[in-house]
């Protein structure tokens, strides 16, 4: 019978190494990370390897004449357009918005506040019937553009309003907590200097919630290219007119055509791999600073 | 002529008076302490000045104009916060330049101005640094230059050693004094610290629950302390429970009297507080002047550059403060009983009980 034996930490791992075990905190390391591989493979790499194997399959000539037909290239042109629309209005409003959050005080301010979360909370289809039945030729406000011949639900327009209302909440939520973080007493230094209000925007405000804002652009892009549901309601998803990319992703699904279906979902697919490692880049500024 | 005047400037926060009917002068030139416990709503003043908050009531006037409806941005002020509040994205030398770009002077006065300065708040060699890479001193130096940049009329600066650890807290508060003798701008500075108001002041201006208590220069504030919360407030006190009887002071529980000579309008008998400073405090074995009362040593403390005794007088505890020599020379034994004679000492009545007044001190932290 052996005595029962104590060793020191140091002891232990000498021992280990002698007889070449492995320590159960190496095994638990492995553990941990196997699963965390197999999880985001069968998760993420998988399917992203799908596309890719689908559309190569059939030669990378049918990839590109794929893409390379009218219907695709207007769904890209007009994907390109909403999200440039929604991209320039959402950060300056989102600015907006943010700074009066952050800087005044009003009443129902907080109501507001909690508003804000709104787009992220409901579904992007009810979000769409949302809008249909406000800007449809028989909505409230609808009727009244009707009235003057615009076309607001399954158009541009009504498709761009959706866009803009999904993405509403990055750029304020992004900065809001920068803006209150960074408080008011540079902002002060700047006015007890002799500068505008402007200048102060520009030259103090600005420059300190930089970071903040350009992950919440980085993230309105991502978010205008992918909308499917808000935009599927208020289209209607008409070909060569309505029809964005992730719109066409699922119409030449339905039909059928994997070979388009998939080479548009490559595309969209290496888009936002640029954009997640851009915004990869811009997390870790952002911390640095 | 006068460099700031406050009138009758009144500022409540919802149901909160932070500032009561404050009104004080500056003369041109001056610098001036407003003194006064946290809370007290001497910060709020200062911003009041500087236009960064708007009274509820009353006037400012700076170098005899009134500004009392100027936002901050037209005051010409140079304002140095608690924080420093440097921009952060910008070098000292593009923080002291900023006060001088937005007014559009030309780059070659900006250069010739921002080396001035950094001559002067001697910064040399950090020209380019980031406020992260400096030191707290440097920073409140580059938050100094800038804010003196634009040449402002009145120069404010909030708590301005606050955030320093002792050390640098004096070798700069004295460096301040120095460079106020040389430019010689009107200046209000907020502290906290009597020492540091006693230091660099010309004139202290004690607030307390946003009221002035008193205004004078140090010597004034602390020789002749108009209240029991200036009297303790500034500087070490012995706050000692006593009454009046007729022509003495008793001290509760103690043999001995002090003589009292009522003046008009005095208690004739009653309770009262005694404030006494330490140094005020002499202590002999003999029984040799007349108001001398008993006592008895309980501690003998090194204080450094002096020594403090602990006398138990009645119901009192007293500490006096007695120099090294005269300490060495008499050699004090824990225990001994000694007599106490107070050379110079304020009566205040105690009418609302010595306990209340114990107890207010104590809540404020004025006494331990």
């Amino acid at each position: 019978m052996r005595l029962k034996q104590t060793f020191s930490s140091g002891e232990l791992t000498s021992l280990y190494y002698k007889h070449k075990w492995i320590s159960r905190e190496t095994m638990g390391r492995w553990l941990l990370v196997g699963a965390v591989l197999l999880w985001f493979s069968l998760l993420v790499l998988f399917p992203l390897w799908g596309i890719v194997e689908e559309t190569v399959k059939k030669g990378v000539t049918i990839f590109i004449s794929n893409i390379n037909t009218p219907s695709s290239l207007h769904a890209f042109w007009l994907t390109l357009v909403i999200t440039l629309f929604a991209v320039v209005l959402n950060t300056i409003l989102g600015t907006i918005l943010a700074v009066v959050f952050a800087r005044q005080t009003f009443k129902g301010k907080l109501f507001m506040e909690s508003l804000i979360d709104l787009p992220f909370a409901v579904s992007p289809v009810v979000a769409g019937l949302m809008f249909i039945i406000l800007f449809g030729p028989n909505g409230w406000i609808g009727s009244w553009f009707n009235a003057m011949n615009i076309k607001i639900i399954y158009a541009l327009p009504g498709m761009m309003i959706a866009t803009l209302f999904v993405t509403l909440p990055f750029v304020v939520r992004e900065i809001l907590p920068v803006l209150r973080e960074f408080g008011r007493e540079q902002e002060e230094a700047a006015a007890t200097l002799g500068a505008s209000r402007w200048n102060t925007f520009w030259r103090v405000t600005l420059p300190s919630i930089k970071w903040g804002l350009a992950y919440g652009i980085t993230l309105t892009i991502a978010r205008s290219i992918g909308e499917f549901g808000a935009v599927l309601v208020v289209s209607g998803s008409i070909i060569n007119k309505t029809q964005t990319a992730t719109l066409r992703i699922h119409d030449q699904f339905t039909d059928f055509n994997y070979t388009g279906a998939f080479s548009a979902a490559l595309v969209l697919a290496i888009l936002s791999f640029i954009i997640l490692n851009f915004i990869q880049y811009l997390y870790q500024k952002k911390e640095v600073i | 002529m006068s460099g700031i005047r406050v009138e009758q400037v009144s500022k409540n926060f919802k149901d909160f008076t932070a500032v009561d009917d404050v009104g004080f002068e500056v003369k041109e030139g001056e610098l001036a302490a407003l003194l006064g416990p946290s809370g007290s709503g001497k910060s709020t003043i200062l911003r009041i000045i500087a236009g960064l908050e708007k009274p509820d009531r009353g006037q400012i006037y700076l170098t005899g104009q009134d500004v009392t409806t100027q936002s901050a941005r037209k005051r010409n002020i140079g304002f140095v916060f608690q924080h420093y509040a440097l921009f952060k994205h910008m070098t000292a030398e593009k923080n002291i330049a900023f006060g001088l770009e937005v007014k559009k002077k030309s780059k070659k006065e900006i250069k010739k101005k921002v080396a001035e300065l950094i001559d002067l708040v001697k910064l040399n060699g950090y020209n380019h640094h980031y406020p992260t890479q400096l030191s707290g001193g440097q920073r409140q130096r580059v938050a100094l230059a800038r804010a003196l940049a634009p040449e402002p009329r009145v120069l404010l600066l909030d708590e301005p050693f606050g955030s320093l650890d002792a050390k640098v807290r004096k070798n700069l508060a004295q460096w301040i004094r120095d460079l106020h003798k040389r430019i010689h701008v009107t200046g209000i500075f907020v502290t906290h610290d009597q020492d540091e108001a006693m230091e660099i002041a010309d004139k202290i201006i004690l607030i307390n629950r946003g009221r002035v208590e008193q205004i004078g220069t140090p010597q004034e504030i602390y020789e002749s302390p108009h209240s029991k919360f200036v009297a303790s407030f500034v500087g070490n006190v012995n706050v000692i429970d006593s009454f009046i009887e007729q022509d003495s002071i008793f001290i509760n529980g103690a043999a001995g009297s002090i003589p009292y000579h009522a003046s008009e309008g005095d208690e004739e008998s009653g309770n009262a507080v005694l404030l006494v400073r330490p140094e005020e405090v002499s202590i002999s074995r003999q029984n040799c002047k007349k108001g001398s009362i008993e006592g008895v040593i309980t501690g003998l403390y090194y204080r450094g550059s002096y020594y403090e005794i602990h006398l138990d007088v009645g119901d009192n505890r007293i500490k006096s403060i007695v120099n090294k020599d005269e300490y060495l020379r008499l050699q004090w034994q824990e225990g001994e009983r000694v007599y106490a004679y107070f050379k110079y000492y304020k009566v205040f009545d105690a009418s609302g009980g010595f306990h209340k007044v114990h107890a207010m001190l104590k809540q404020y932290g004025y006494i331990e």
